[in-house]
């Protein structure tokens, strides 16, 4: 039994109303707790520092088959950052897209805990599980591409959302997800002919059906499953001018489906969804429109995919968007990756450039998003890793938000557009460390669903970020310097109650970590009778019973049951 | 007593089928069904063989004497921590799992670390760092494909059901199969041969020599008026492949970088001075390069042809950039044809561990890659190596021999099922499992899709899992460098859930006033 008790920090935990106040926490075994024997207990010293729990990263790419390609088609990106083996750590390699064992120790450093993966196409997913495996320290899910299989397209076409919620469940399952990722819904699909979706009413080629549909469809399915997190969504028209109208469209499109006030979707890397103007040359921010209506609206949430100038590489499931990223030229290498009857994909290195025009103001609109939306409930921070910026740049993407120097000296190396086409500079919002802590850590677990994640009440999980931060003496907005330095060097981070790092280094990295993933029982489980096996030989290159990832893929499981409504 | 196991992964080559229907009677494969000729041959003969080692064994005085598993690892052990830089190879013929292990192995001893793609698809690898590739997996093809160009590759020959699963012969959602149209000329070009043989009998004539380019089936501009899929090979002599396609093109022996590059002059409305590149003429590359602008889907899959002749990853290069330049035009994806069925996983394998899919360099505690320095064949031939673990692969029988000679000079420990060429040579040999049919794993398709491997038959009693048998390995190394008192890593992340862990050794720890200290430094 393990006894922790941390003394004296400054404990921010949003979801439990605490801002900034001396108290204790306690910590037995791996879970937090009211009260241990102070004798008993290892004690922490936590004076002057602040105390928050474990970051939670809502959407990352970190594993997959996707990932791993990436990974391959770089070797110069590693030549920069090769990283030593010591004796408690694996040897690696770091930056746009570091190895597995590198993901884990540079998520624990900067005090984060718990990461979800962006996407997986499930006929992929046993891949990716072996690199979760191999990503220690963390807890993390992953998302599983729903939105174009063909089952749901056949489905939701016909209106057929008892079967869709059925077979979403298996497939959910089967590839131990935790949640629906759609990406350009009907795009994907249509991209297996080189085509694409334009708007949120065009037609899906051969399937009879549109993008409003498919969103609408899954949506419904999803709350019929009870899953923990609303539909993970990336809007089509990514990353083209004007789309900031089509993520408009979509949002509008699903306002009457949120009945109880929460959120029915969450739109992901927003930033990239956000642009105004009809072409690269009138590019402006589109960030005043979208945050306008998400002031007014709660059935959405969103997060940041917020640009860090850095060269990175740029990595979705979206095919068509990347290709048409390929066609803007200047790029080297340009990879696609398309899945039978599930998805597609795409990957570019990419070096955002401060004196690019359009970078320069896609770093704006992802700070005016963050800063304009009143409620940081609603959005979150990410920088989509690796295709905003690696995710060691979230201290610098915080010391922007939480300070105006801050970003007034990144404006003054920036191209003008930045100053010019965008609110930023107007913008004197300066975030505190309890907004922080909700945009990180609390407001993330609650989007994804997670009870025992992102706050430090009793009974949540014993993952805990100290930070060499003294909310009463520091004054982050001035010297952000310091912050962004204590944000990415936590002092401690703990990991189910024990140690991990300490003083920015790792000193624990035996802890493997959860998978998360979802099991929605229905009442009336998918029928996989000979009819259905035999559609499954058709759609798949892949025996139905060879399809499932089984059990010894996951190291250790977090199996979150659910009780679905069909 | 017989049982009938379904759905069985064939542990060969990159298609990994799934299908296969296998009947086991006393522990031992007696029928396959669904498989091909190859996999026949390895799934209920090949792994009975008579030269399949049981016992591990250990060279003394030129003789390879069986010893006991222990004894064997100890001194392969000792080998590995005895040396300055040992040479890990293979890896194309097991599974991800002990793949994984086999990267700590080489962390742990600072030795390099390469796999059979440097000599086969490695050049792919490469030209895909270069810039990048358009790729889909198999059932895109299947589905959508309308016309499959097979570049530089037999797979009548080396992927048997590649055509009948994944291309020209299967029928997928939007396409359907071209059997049909396949059999029938088939008839057709057999009835015409006996006519040949007839008329050559009664005229009592030598046949003409053929030229030495030549094409067949319809030219390409009629091609295009076919109806359903199109199949064209490409290759430098007629294959069994080029037999069964709808039209084949001749190309002279290292012309492929020239001619995919006169395509792609085409596709992209270029003009071009020259009368034939490669023996073909223009107006025939001109025709393939229309038949490849309109179509709806079109695929290259490319072989060793293509990646071991002249240019090697420059002709891969070109090959990707024509398939990218089509994707203006259309749809088009290209793809490698990988050889052995899990050769592909161990790029993923180590580029998800290392960032690098092969050719790495441990020596310096952190992982280099440079193919051409760190890649087998150039480290042995340079001799820089001075012990060398094989495992599930045959160099012995595929090297050049100087560098076989190179690696004969220092020990060698080899890691395979049976007595091929390497495991003659080695000084430790260790039996193995046959991964797929004696025990369950992961590998990765030519595609990248991960397929779990079945345990069909209990394998000899004694042999090890490759995966156990590296740990074992790993494990002594480790406790040969305590002893030495050298760090050593440590031992995989021990799969426990958080309730289990092992309280902390350290119940009231001292680290309180150090780290007030510290803090308070910090703050000042």
């Amino acid at each position: 039994m393990t006894e922790i008790l941390i003394k004296n920090g400054f404990v921010v935990d949003p979801r439990n109303k605490i801002n900034c106040e001396k108290m204790d926490i306690a910590i037995k075994d791996n879970k937090i707790v009211k009260k241990i024997n102070e004798k008993q207990a290892q004690i922490i010293d936590a004076s002057g520092l602040t105390i928050m729990a474990g970051g939670v990263d809502i959407h990352s790419h970190i594993a997959g088959a996707e990932v791993n390609l990436g990974r391959i088609i770089r070797p110069e990106d590693h030549y920069k950052d090769p990283v030593r083996k010591t004796p408690i750590t694996r040897s690696g390699t770091g930056y746009s897209i570091p190895s597995t064992f590198v993901t884990g120790y540079r998520y624990a450093e900067m005090g984060y805990t718990t990461v979800f993966n962006g996407s997986i196409a499930s006929m992929k997913a046993k891949h990716a599980h072996e690199e979760l495996n191999d990503i220690p320290l963390l807890d993390k899910g992953t998302f599983i591409l729903t939105g174009d299989w063909w089952f749901v397209l056949e489905n939701l076409a016909k209106n057929n959302i008892d079967e869709c919620a059925r077979l979403v469940a298996w497939l959910i399952h089967s590839a131990r997800g935790y949640a629906i990722k759609v990406v350009n819904p009907g795009g994907l699909e249509s991209w297996g002919f080189g085509r694409n979706v334009h708007s949120i009413d065009d037609q899906v080629p051969n399937f009879c059906i549109t993008p409003r549909e498919i969103m609408r469809g899954l949506i419904k399915v999803n709350k019929k499953l009870n899953m923990p997190h609303t539909i993970h969504l990336h809007t089509n028209n990514l990353g083209v001018p004007g789309n900031y109208q089509t993520t408009l469209d979509t949002m509008k499109a699903l306002e009457d489906l949120s009945t109880d006030g929460k959120p029915v979707a969450h739109i992901t890397h927003i930033q990239f969804a956000c642009f105004k103007g009809e072409n690269w040359r009138k590019f402006k921010s589109g960030a005043e429109d979208i945050s306008k209506y998400i002031n007014t609206h709660n059935h959405i949430t969103l997060d940041m995919g917020q640009v860090t100038f850095s060269d990175t590489t740029t990595m979705t499931a979206d095919g068509p968007f990347e290709f048409s990223l390929y066609e803007m030229g200047g790029h080297l290498k340009w990879v696609n990756s398309d899945v039978e009857t599930e998805s597609s994909g795409g990957i570019i290195p990419f070096e955002y450039k401060r004196n690019s025009p359009v970078n320069a103001l896609q770093w704006s609109i992802g700070l005016e998003l963050a800063l304009l939306i009143k409620d940081p409930w609603k959005i979150f921070m990410t920088t989509d890793h690796p295709n905003g910026g690696p995710f060691y740049d979230y201290p610098k993407v915080l010391a922007w938000l939480y300070s105006k120097k801050a970003r007034e000296a990144t404006l003054k190396k920036c191209h003008k557009s930045a100053r010019k086409k965008s609110l930023l500079p107007s913008i004197n919002r300066e975030l505190t460390l309890y907004e922080i802590a909700i945009m990180t850590r609390a407001g993330t677990a609650q989007a994804l669903g997670l009870p025992n994640k992102g706050h430090l009440g009793v009974g949540a999980d014993a993952d805990v970020a100290i930070f060499n931060i003294n909310p009463e003496t520091l004054d982050i907005a001035q010297k952000f310097r310091t912050a962004r330095r204590a944000f990415a060097h936590a002092v401690y981070t703990l990991k189910d109650g024990v140690i991990v790092t300490k003083d920015g280094q790792i000193v624990n990295s035996q802890i493997p970590g959860r998978t998360i993933w979802v099991d929605a029982q229905t009442k009336d489980p998918c029928r996989i009778d000979d009819d259905m096996k035999r559609k499954f030989k058709e759609y798949w290159t892949m025996e139905y019973e060879n399809y499932p990832v089984t059990d010894h893929y996951i190291k250790v499981s977090d199996k979150v049951t659910v009780k679905a409504s069909v | 007593m017989s049982k009938i196991i379904n759905n069985v992964v064939c542990p060969i080559c990159g298609c990994l089928c799934d299908d296969l229907e296998v009947t086991v009677e006393n522990n031992e494969i007696v029928k396959m069904k669904n498989g091909c000729a190859v996999c026949d041959a390895k799934m209920v003969h090949g792994y009975k063989s008579e030269e399949r080692i049981l016992k591990p064994l250990i060279r003394k005085d030129g003789k390879l004497i069986p010893v006991s598993m222990d004894e064997a690892i100890k001194k392969a052990a000792q080998i590995l921590a005895d040396a300055k830089y040992p040479l890990l190879f293979g890896w194309s013929s097991t599974v991800g799992e002990a793949q994984r292990i086999g990267v700590e192995l080489a962390e742990e001893l600072g030795s390099a670390l390469d796999n059979c793609c440097s000599v086969c698809h490695g050049p792919s690898v490469m030209a895909t760092q270069e810039i990048g590739i358009p790729a889909a997996t198999l059932g895109q093809t299947r589905h959508r494909a309308d016309l499959i160009v097979y570049w530089a590759c037999n797979p009548w020959a080396s992927h048997p059901r590649h055509v009948e699963r994944y291309t020209a012969f299967t029928s997928g959602r939007f396409e359907s199969s071209e059997w049909k149209n396949y059999m029938q000329r088939l008839k057709a070009a057999s009835g015409r041969k006996k006519m040949e043989m007839a008329s050559k009998r009664i005229a009592r004539v030598e046949p003409p020599i053929k030229p030495k380019v030549c094409f067949t089936g319809p030219p390409p501009q009629m091609l295009e008026q076919k109806p359903g899929r199109k199949m064209i090979v490409v290759d430098v002599r007629k294959t069994m492949t080029a037999e069964i396609a709808d039209y084949f093109l001749q190309i002279e022996p290292n012309r492929d970088y020239e001619v995919i590059e006169a395509l792609r002059c085409l596709v992209t409305d270029q003009e071009i001075d020259v009368d034939k590149v490669g023996g073909i003429p223009i107006d025939t590359l001109r025709d393939v390069a229309d038949a490849m602008m309109n179509c709806e889907f079109g695929v290259i899959y490319f072989g060793l042809g293509m990646t071991q002749s002249l240019g090697r990853f420059r002709n891969i290069e070109i090959a990707i950039a024509l398939a990218r330049d089509l994707n203006r035009k259309t749809k088009f994806v290209i793809s490698p044809m990988r050889g052995h069925f899990n050769v592909t996983g161990a790029n993923n394998v180590f580029a998800w561990q290392t960032g690098y899919p092969f050719a790495i360099d441990f020596s310096q505690g952190y992982p280099q890659f440079n193919p051409g320095e760190n890649t087998a064949v150039d480290l042995l031939k340079r001799g820089d190596n001075d012990a060398t673990l094989i495992i599930a692969a045959d160099p012995g029988a595929h090297f050049p021999s100087v560098i076989m000679q190179n690696m004969m000079k220092h020990p060698l420990i080899t890691i395979n099922p049976d007595m091929n060429a390497i495991s003659r040579l080695g000084d430790v040999v260790f039996p193995a499992q046959w991964c797929g049919i004696e025990y369950a794993g992961t590998a990765y398709r030519m595609d990248t899709v991960p397929i779990t491997l079945k345990k069909v038959v209990e394998a000899p009693p004694g042999v090890l899992t490759d995966e156990e048998l590296l740990s074992r390995i790993l494990k002594e190394v480790r406790a040969i460098k305590i002893k030495r008192g050298e760090p050593v890593g440590q031992t995989e992340i021990t799969p426990t859930h958080p309730d289990t862990t092992k309280p902390s050794p350290t119940h009231k720890t001292p680290a309180k006033p150090k780290q007030t200290k510290k803090t308070k430094e910090r703050l000042k």
